[in-house]
């Protein structure tokens, strides 16, 4: 809030003398339009991505003819959307089906409140950052179950209940990896969780307590990936058993409005994992270089960056896994997040209480940093091998 | 096998009053992305658990059997396409074979050559539209798309010989409508090479051997050999769970005891035989053998003397008195034709033994405590076409 406040008196150093409700409203006004417009933005961005790379792996071009190269395709929907009857089908309970929307549309948006986008640069730095990120995007199931009990749709209730199982399920085992790096940084305020990592690539947390944290990593992305819905774990709206699930009943905007949320808490749960795990609006080169462009902070840059990243990772997985039975989906949560992730709170408890190790293990500058380099050499060179088999394959078949 | 296992559900299970209150009706179709078509399903479902199912056919019914009856036996041939519309070839073929039979008219082995290429350029294409929206029940989309790619270079050769990428009324009693373009197998060398070096190998790499892939079918519907026979399955359903049975091999027509190719068989690598896995990856490997048998078929057309592929069309198809039931191997299963004439310009009476029709009538047997998600790999792995069942 300071730093909108010091830019606006510099900009406008009229403002001074305005009286200090107005001024709070502006401070605070401004940053809720700035997330706002993000949140509204961000959807048609991803929407558009998601359809390319889903185009561009089925060897096809995906939208392609309104605007160049189909750029206005999702603005050409969001308008369609917009303008669409909403259609209430008979003996739907309108209260509830109404506020279904709403309440997924909160439980994705809220928490961008404590995404730090710089070192001032945040909405509100609650001193309980991942607490209430925790709390709130699970509000979102109630919504859901809310839309599959309203619709009065078998379908919809069967996803409604499916989704309400999952997310419970999966929030278990992402809230206790949520403490892992907590402990480590031994606050639950974002901004602190991002201190911690402070100085370059090799004090990320994926790169510290070597064994530890790569595991915790993944494991907090593929339950926040159960959590928002996504293939493999898109049981929820399983298109081809439920039809659409939860959604099945919706159209127009309601429709778009779960859309959005859905694509906005993909969003989140990578932001926060890359401030988690990533040194979230750090960049990743030693001595704060390219932290700052001149005058302009390139904090929101590098999150935005890390996680756009984690979103195309989403997409790719998306488009590449088929789906699991509803029964698998729990195996995964209750006999394998959960246990392991028990496993690595007590074992990061432990060594944070020895003094030697408070701060990453010993071996951490020598292991985690050649191990990550000597995996991305691997993926590299299984990469070029692919390329390769493609080209002979490419000549022989010319041949 | 115990006899309790192979007796149906009974009857009562539908009653309203024997429903459980955890019980639900759940109406799966007629329009539903998973059920293939028209089908509708009724599953009485605990939870997710489904306790029974119960298939509604009938919703395409064209009167197909009665409508031979009125038209003369060059007009059966596109409502024979009609039947299987995803592999008309083979719909055709049979028909053709069966009236052919019956009226003693003997092909030139220059057509019976071009009718095999057809025949098993369609079981790929089939194939292709099978395993691929399999993979999409199964919620993986992008392996679909790549198999419709590849379907389509297929239809686009079907297009250049005849004209038409759907219905093809391509084989006529007698010989076929169109000969072979020039250029032709070359362009089929090289859709085949493609398919073997690409296709197929990209297929099982990205899904078939996918872990969440084997996890869900290796298992699911499991369809033992005596299950498969008492409920009169054919084809890659009853290859599935390990019986050789294949009509190109047992009763060959067409020439098919000359090529050299293997019976794709289930093999139970991941669980039970007789899966839902063993029935998809039986579909896999044909799509490779298909290939085997039209490389030969391409290398015999070079080498053999191009005859009219009109020669033996009769301008009139006198059929005489009596009756004649022939069976093939289509890409779903065996399809009979048993066709009656009275001696007149039509048939008196055409019946058709539809694979796809047995396959769902084992559906309601196997589907019994399965999950909601399994009902809709089951109806995948049986590989049903709607517009056959129902003709």
């Amino acid at each position: 809030m300071d730093i909108t406040y010091d830019l606006l008196l510099r900009i406008f150093p009229a403002l001074a003398d305005a009286p200090s409700w107005v001024l709070v409203a502006i401070v605070a006004g401004l940053p809720a339009l700035a997330c706002f417009a993000f949140m509204g933005v961000g959807p048609v961005i991803y929407v558009y991505a998601e359809r390319k790379i889903s185009g561009f792996m089925q060897d096809r071009l995906g939208p392609m003819r309104v605007g160049k190269w189909g750029l206005l395709q999702t603005i050409a929907d969001t308008v369609k959307l917009l303008f669409k009857e909403a259609i209430f089908p008979r003996d739907v309970d309108r209260t509830l089906f109404l506020l279904a929307p709403i309440i997924v549309c909160v439980g994705a948006f809220l928490p961008l409140v404590v995404i730090p986008w710089g070192a001032r640069l945040q909405t509100a730095d609650l001193n309980v950052g991942v607490f209430f990120v925790a709390a709130i995007s699970s509000l979102s199931v109630i919504g859901l179950i809310m839309a599959g009990w309203a619709s009065n749709n078998k379908y919809a209730l069967f996803g409604g209940m499916r989704s309400a199982a999952q997310i419970v399920s999966y929030e278990i085992p992402a809230i206790m990896l949520l403490l892992v790096p907590v402990m480590i940084a031994g606050s639950l305020s974002l901004q602190d969780l991002v201190a911690v990592q402070a100085g370059g690539l090799q004090n990320w947390l994926l790169f510290r307590y070597f064994p530890i944290m790569p595991i915790a990593f993944v494991m907090f992305f593929v339950a926040g990936m159960a959590e928002c819905n996504r293939t493999p774990f898109d049981i929820p709206e399983a298109e081809s058993e439920l039809v659409a699930g939860f959604h099945t009943e919706y159209s127009g905007f309601f429709f778009a409005m779960f859309m959005m949320a859905e694509y906005t808490e993909m969003f989140v749960i990578s932001a926060v994992s890359s401030v988690l795990f990533l040194g979230g609006y750090l960049s990743p080169f030693p001595g704060g270089v390219l932290q700052t462009l001149g005058p302009l902070p390139l904090g929101w840059f590098w999150l935005i960056f890390k996680a756009w990243f984690l979103i195309f990772v989403m997409m790719w997985l998306r488009w590449t896994l088929p789906r699991l039975r509803v029964d698998q989906l729990m195996h995964v949560a209750w006999k394998v997040l959960l246990p392991v992730a028990f496993v690595l709170v007590v074992v990061t408890g432990f060594f944070v209480l020895l003094p030697e190790t408070a701060n990453g293990f010993l071996w951490d500058r020598w292991v985690a940093w050649p191990l990550t380099l000597a995996f991305v050499a691997f993926l590299f060179v299984v990469m070029v091998r692919a390329l390769r088999w493609n080209r002979r394959r490419a000549q022989e078949l010319a041949a | 096998m115990s006899a309790s296992e192979l007796t149906p559900p009974a009857a009562n299970d539908w009653d309203p009053e024997a429903l459980d209150t955890d019980e639900m009706i759940l109406q799966m179709g007629p329009q539903h992305p998973a059920t293939h078509g028209v089908l509708r399903v009724e599953l009485r479902t605990d939870g997710e658990v489904v306790n029974a199912a119960r298939p509604h056919i009938g919703y395409l019914h064209r009167c197909f059997e009665k409508h031979c009856e009125n038209v003369d036996y060059p007009g059966v041939m596109p409502y024979a396409d009609r039947m299987d519309y995803v592999a008309a070839m083979g719909n055709t073929l049979g028909f053709a074979l069966a009236v052919e039979k019956l009226a003693g008219i003997e092909v030139s082995p220059y057509v019976n050559t071009v009718r095999v290429i057809m025949a098993e350029l369609q079981r790929i294409a089939s194939h292709c539209v099978a395993v691929g929206t399999y993979t999409m029940d199964i919620g993986a989309f992008t392996p679909f798309l790549h198999l419709l790619r590849d379907r389509e270079k297929v239809l686009d050769l079907f297009e250049w010989t005849c004209g038409a990428r759907l219905l093809y009324n391509y084989n006529w009693v007698g010989g076929v409508s169109h000969d072979l373009p020039d250029g032709f197998g070359r362009a089929a060398r090289d859709l085949l090479r493609e398919f073997d070096a690409i296709t197929i190998p990209e297929l099982i790499d990205l899904i078939i051997g996918n872990k969440i892939f084997i996890k869900r079918l290796a298992g699911v519907g499991v369809c033992s050999p005596e299950l498969g026979i008492s409920y009169d399955l054919t084809g890659p359903n009853l290859r599935g769970s390990g019986i050789p049975r294949d009509l190109r091999k047992d009763a060959p027509y067409c020439g098919y005891e000359s090529y050299d190719f293997e019976v794709a068989l289930g093999e139970g690598r991941f669980g039970p035989l007789g899966s839902c896995f063993d029935r998809n990856w039986v579909r896999v490997v044909e799509m490779r053998e298909s290939s085997r048998i039209l490389h030969q078929a391409l290398d015999r057309l070079e080498k053999m003397e191009r005859t009219d592929v009109h020669e033996k069309v009769p301008k009139r198809v006198k059929v005489p008195k009596g009756e004649v039931y022939f069976r093939s191997e289509a890409p779903r299963g065996q399809l009979g034709y048993y066709v009656v004439s009275d001696g007149k310009a039509n048939p008196y009476r055409v019946k058709v033994k539809s694979p796809c029709f047995t396959a769902m009538s084992v559906f309601h047997h196997l589907a019994r405590g399965m999950m909601i998600a399994d009902i809709v790999a089951l109806i995948g792995s049986l590989d049903i076409v709607l517009g056959e069942i129902d003709r």
